[in-house]
């Protein structure tokens, strides 16, 4: 905040919002950090840590809704506050929705626990997870620091984990077409790899809402997209 | 500015950008217009244009030159002996500063309510023929009841008075009173209605009516308000204007300005952080 209000409570408000989403981040990184961990170590307590653990992020966004409302009820706040509350809103509801794809990924640790095989098969799971943790943690410290161009780099740096998970999807069916036995466990991992894509999509929601804090410019969607799993046809062979 | 910008690409057909999808011709052009009070100056260099049949708000801390901005726009000033205006102004493209300007005619065609409602202190519907009356717009006691009833309807006042139109206008509730006041103003066929604070003096209810009436007649009519409610201005106007020690800082559609405003000094007003 550049200035203070006149009214000293007013400030109060807006830093307690964005302390909040700050604490929620940090939440959200950890229950992705910690899925993917117990994913790659098949660490059940970890996963039921997670979900147990999801609830609280849950509770948060809740609390800073009501705030917010309450905020723009009394205040009507306009410019820049206004922008502020509204990225709070949208924010809290994307670390939300990461908190769940964790949450999922739990899940589907605790499911495949006892297959065979199964670290070799995570392998390129993990490596996606590594860079969309880089992701998320950027554009929380982006959204702390309201760094304009950090924002725009996680942005732009979407792409990667979307062309990722395309070949993750491909290098999963092979697994599955070598050996009908990995087929309920790659589909799990596909969908941890669909759920860690996802949260990399949250990720640049978070990055154009941090833009739209600052600038007041909705940014377009014009962005590069390289998920091509969509377009993969149903008579694909890995012989080809 | 973007209106200046839009001028500058088309001399011939000037408009001004409003959140309407299509921009809204210029009715009132003003250019370097500042204002002084004897030695002091009060306004410096001001340039806006109003758009047509739309609301245009000045808004900004007291002693800004908000209201003498305004003041301006039908020559209210002329009225204060040390008081001198340089610049130009246009109201329909006619220069309003012209010295061979009628200005009885000009307030008609310029029309203007006031902070706080000053009814004359005769019937309801004298106030209302007095002006027509003046201007010779009718002559017979018929004539004069079609404007009368035209112009309580038109202020959505006809319906709370049509039974006591002999009764005195100041024995109207405070925004039955300013309504009267613009029924008065809207009685000679005016093209832009000037209104100061219209709503510092009445309780939400009653501000509410005059913000509603507002808003129907900028379907017929130009409207610039001065307000001290940033809400106001944001509600009722197309386009605001930010002005602050004399100086218009900033100008354009309200929703831009209110969302995503340009200037520090326009940001730092509109959130609460200076007075």
């Amino acid at each position: 905040m550049v200035s203070e209000h006149i009214t000293g409570a007013y400030d109060d408000e807006l830093r307690d919002l964005v302390g909040r989403i700050a604490e929620m981040g940090g939440l959200a990184e950890g229950l992705v950090s910690d899925a993917v961990t117990a994913l790659a170590k098949f660490d059940i307590a970890k996963a039921q840590d997670v979900i147990f653990r999801d609830h609280k992020l849950d509770e948060m966004q809740r609390q800073i809704e009501e705030r917010a409302i309450s905020v723009i009820a009394r205040r009507q706040p306009v410019a820049k506050d206004l922008r502020e509350i509204i990225a709070a809103l949208r924010v809290s509801a994307d670390l939300e929705r990461v908190g769940d794809l964790a949450k999922n990924i739990a899940k589907r640790v605790i499911a495949i626990q006892d297959q065979f095989h199964t670290k070799r098969l995570a392998f390129g799971v993990e490596h996606i997870s590594e860079i969309t943790l880089e992701q998320l943690k950027a554009v929380l410290d982006a959204y702390t620091a309201q760094d304009l161009e950090a924002a725009r780099a996680v942005r732009n740096r979407d792409d990667e984990i979307d062309a990722m998970y395309t070949s993750l999807f491909r290098e999963l069916l092979t697994y599955m077409m070598e050996d009908p036995r990995n087929i309920t466990v790659c589909t799990h991992l596909l969908f941890c790899a669909k759920n860690i894509e996802r949260i990399g999509d949250h990720a640049t929601n978070i990055a154009e809402n941090i833009h739209f804090m600052i600038t007041g410019e909705q940014l377009e969607e014009d962005r590069p997209k390289h998920d091509e799993s969509s377009y993969i046809p149903a008579s694909y062979n890995t012989d080809e | 500015m973007s209106a200046v910008a839009v001028a500058a690409n088309d001399k011939a057909f000037e408009t001004v950008r409003t959140p309407d999808p299509e921009p809204r011709p210029i009715k009132i052009k003003a250019s370097d217009v500042s204002v002084f009070y004897g030695e002091k100056q009060a306004l410096f260099d001001v340039s806006i244009d109003i758009p047509e049949r739309a609301v245009t708000a000045f808004i900004g801390p007291s002693g800004c030159g908000k209201s003498t901005f305004l003041r301006c726009f039908n020559r209210m000033n002329d009225t204060i002996d040390i008081c001198r205006v340089t610049g130009e102004m246009l109201v329909s493209d006619a220069n309003i500063y012209d010295p061979r300007l009628d200005v009885v005619e000009l307030r008609a065609r310029v029309g203007m309510v006031f902070q706080k409602p000053n009814p004359f202190p005769k019937s309801i519907w004298d106030n209302i023929a007095y002006g027509p009356k003046i201007h010779g717009l009718a002559k017979t006691k018929a004539e004069f009841d079609v404007i009368v009833e035209e112009s309580l309807q038109k202020a959505g006042l006809w319906n709370e008075v049509k039974d006591r139109l002999h009764e005195p206008g100041t024995g109207l509730s405070g925004g039955q009173q300013q309504r009267l006041c613009i029924a008065r103003a809207v009685a000679v066929s005016p093209e832009v209605i000037l209104m100061d604070e219209p709503c510092s003096a009445l309780d939400p209810i009653a501000t509410a009516k005059v913000e509603e009436l507002i808003d129907e007649l900028r379907e017929n009519y130009t409207i610039v308000i001065v307000t001290h409610s940033m809400q106001q201005a944001a509600r009722v106007s197309q386009r605001t204007a930010f002005f602050h020690l004399g100086i218009l800082v900033e100008e354009g559609p309200t929703n831009v300005l209110f969302t995503s405003p340009k200037e520090k000094r326009t940001q730092d007003y509109i959130t609460g952080r200076f007075g």
